[in-house]
């Protein structure tokens, strides 16, 4: 157990349940929660743990700050929408689509990484900002390869979809989506152990030493450049992964859903939220944060309902509002809880 | 004849119109302790800076082991053996006393890249950079987090970042500035060990004369950037240029 999580332990009794409490409720999801809601919920959160978690390695450990970790999220989803397209349905086509998105977005980090992250860091912000813009112009633009706004609809194996129907366990109708979603879960475990394993090795310290002391860290020997950039790749490989069962998951891919400036925000809170530089924040981050994306609105309805004949109350508890509270929410845990959630279980044990 | 560890030659750095570090050419031998002196502003961290690389050169060159090293980065050489400690102390503040010292044994090891194993199951990093942090003995704060370390933690570990280095030149840039009466001796007695050890050599600034005349083999003097001294301590802190130009009236009370 140790082992798979790296020997990096909650290390805080409640941080503990809780983390335990996100993952059996995932596991169990399409049982616990059934509805076609809640397993939507249950699958963007999954993938939303191992985005956030990727984008912490840069951002927490590494001290980067990136603005195209979308644009890596939709390299993955796009990968496999146009594999899918292009070679046909078909499981070969999600390998080579997660696959080639996979190894472009690392092609693509690098040569960001090398251009850019030998200045200073604010540079490589700049950049990836500029990028991730382009990127995200071009992809509307060329509707003839990827939709253009109207992104791209496509065929996945039978086997994944909920017309794939094998029986009924638990009062729970066993369809492909149930299969989908566990493909999902599986794949973001692995993806989210294995980023635990690689801040905690060797090259995780080091990493966590750049953010330090970049000066000190070159002064011993480690040539800083080549390890900025290996983790954006990392990063930049993962998050695409991410992407890719996204674009599984969903069977569609548009701008909005997989490069929107918005979805690059919500990845930047869910790590500040959870906590920086200790990968778990993300799980908790991601949880809360999409919990409230998903629900915040109906909550928000409902209080809204109630307070009706209250003028100013009423307005404010309208479910459009809800970014406004969302807003509210991170300012005060950047305030109070400065190093995150998880910072905060771990100082308070 | 023994061989010329680490050399400068007509070393050089300009800033704008101002002649930081002028000319300076010295060589440096193994088994040999060489103090550098000099009044503050005579150059003698921006020398040691341009030895390590931190500041690229106006003009010159550096020599180690024979290779030139004046284009090569920080990182490169230190991995060719060039190990420096900081005035100003320069660690790794929100990670532990054995994580710091573990960091340098892991980059002069080569793991840094190893992605998939766990750092804390190498025993092998483990002990070379617990028999460091004993030797400076610091052993016993080993899980502390450097930033809640005394000041005088923080320069023995500085010290012992060094060591742990394993360098063939040491550079050491006021190692006791700051230390109390009874800290200051540990760190002297590590540096005087290292000198036993005689295919190193070893580059001391300091200020304090009695740190000088217990450890140095020699000494150069700085003044303002050019090398206005260079012989063995006797001789150098009686020459006339060291007591017109720098010490004068200090040296004539001793």
């Amino acid at each position: 157990m140790l082992n798979l999580l790296s020997g990096d332990r909650p290390r805080s009794i409640i941080l503990t349940l809780i983390l335990l409490a996100i993952l059996i409720a995932l596991a169990l999801a399409p049982f616990l929660f059934p509805g076609v809601r809640s397993l939507e919920t249950a699958a963007r959160i999954c993938i939303f743990i191992v985005l956030a978690a990727s984008y912490d390695l840069l951002l927490g450990y590494t001290g980067i700050v990136s603005f195209a970790h979308t644009m890596f999220f939709g390299m993955g989803a796009y990968g496999v929408a146009l594999a899918s397209t292009h070679m046909g349905r078909g499981y070969d086509a999600l390998i080579v689509g997660s696959l080639g998105g996979a190894v472009l977005a690392a092609i693509l980090a690098l040569g960001i990484g090398l251009f850019s992250l030998r200045v200073r860091a604010i540079f490589f912000a700049m950049i990836t900002l500029a990028v991730a813009s382009a990127v995200a112009v071009l992809v509307s633009q060329m509707s003839w390869l990827t939709g253009g706004e109207d992104g791209l609809n496509y065929l996945i194996p039978r086997e994944l979809t909920p017309a794939f129907r094998f029986g009924e366990a638990f009062g729970v109708k066993l369809t492909g989506k149930l299969v989908n979603y566990y493909v999902i879960f599986g794949f973001s475990l692995v993806l989210f152990l294995l980023l635990l394993r690689i801040v905690n090795s060797p090259f995780g310290r080091v990493l966590q030493a750049i953010r330090e002391n970049d000066f000190r860290a070159e002064a011993i020997g480690y040539r800083v450049v080549w390890y900025r950039t290996a983790a954006t790749c990392l990063s930049a490989a993962i998050a695409a992964l991410a992407g890719s069962l996204f674009a599984i998951w969903l069977r569609y891919v548009g701008p909005d859903t997989t490069l929107s400036f918005e979805i690059m925000l919500d990845i930047l809170l869910m790590v500040v939220i959870g906590g920086m530089g200790t990968i778990y924040g993300a799980v908790l981050g991601a949880t809360i944060f999409v919990l409230a994306q998903n629900y915040l609105q109906n909550l928000m309805g409902v209080a809204s309902e109630a307070t009706g004949s209250i003028p100013v109350l009423h307005e404010l508890l309208s479910p459009d509002r809800w970014l406004l509270w969302l807003g509210v929410l991170f300012i005060l845990s950047v305030y109070f809880f400065p190093s995150g959630i998880v910072g905060r279980l771990r100082a308070g044990r | 004849m023994i061989p010329n560890l680490l050399e400068t030659e007509n070393l050089t750095v300009r800033f704008g119109g101002h002649v930081a570090v002028d000319a300076v050419s010295c060589a440096f031998r193994a088994g040999e302790l060489t103090a550098i002196v000099g009044p503050n502003g005579a150059g003698k961290t921006t020398y040691f800076n341009l030895i390590s690389g931190q500041i690229a050169a106006s003009a010159g060159k550096v020599r180690l082991l024979g290779e030139d090293i004046t284009n090569l980065s920080v990182a490169q050489r230190c991995r060719r053996g060039l190990g420096r400690a900081f005035q100003l102390t320069n660690l790794f503040p929100d990670l532990s006393v054995l994580e710091n010292v573990r960091l340098v044994v892991q980059a002069r090891r080569n793991t840094g890249f190893r992605l998939l194993s766990m750092a804390d199951r190498r025993t092998d990093l483990y002990e070379a950079a617990m028999q460091v942090l004993t030797r400076v003995r610091l052993a016993d704060l080993r899980a502390q987090k450097v930033s809640e370390l005394s000041h005088g933690n923080q320069r023995k570990l500085e010290v012992a970042m060094l060591i742990a280095l394993d360098p063939k030149v040491y550079m050491f840039d006021e190692p006791t500035a700051g230390m109390s009466v009874d800290e200051a001796p540990v760190v002297l007695d590590l540096i005087a060990q290292l000198k036993a050890d005689t295919d190193r050599t070893i580059l001391l600034v300091e200020h304090k004369l009695d740190v000088i005349r217990t450890l140095a083999d020699r000494i150069i003097v700085l003044h303002n950037g050019a090398l206005a001294a260079d012989g063995d301590p006797a001789t150098v802190m009686a020459s006339d240029v060291v007591q017109e130009a720098y010490m004068g009236k200090e040296l004539e009370d001793v």
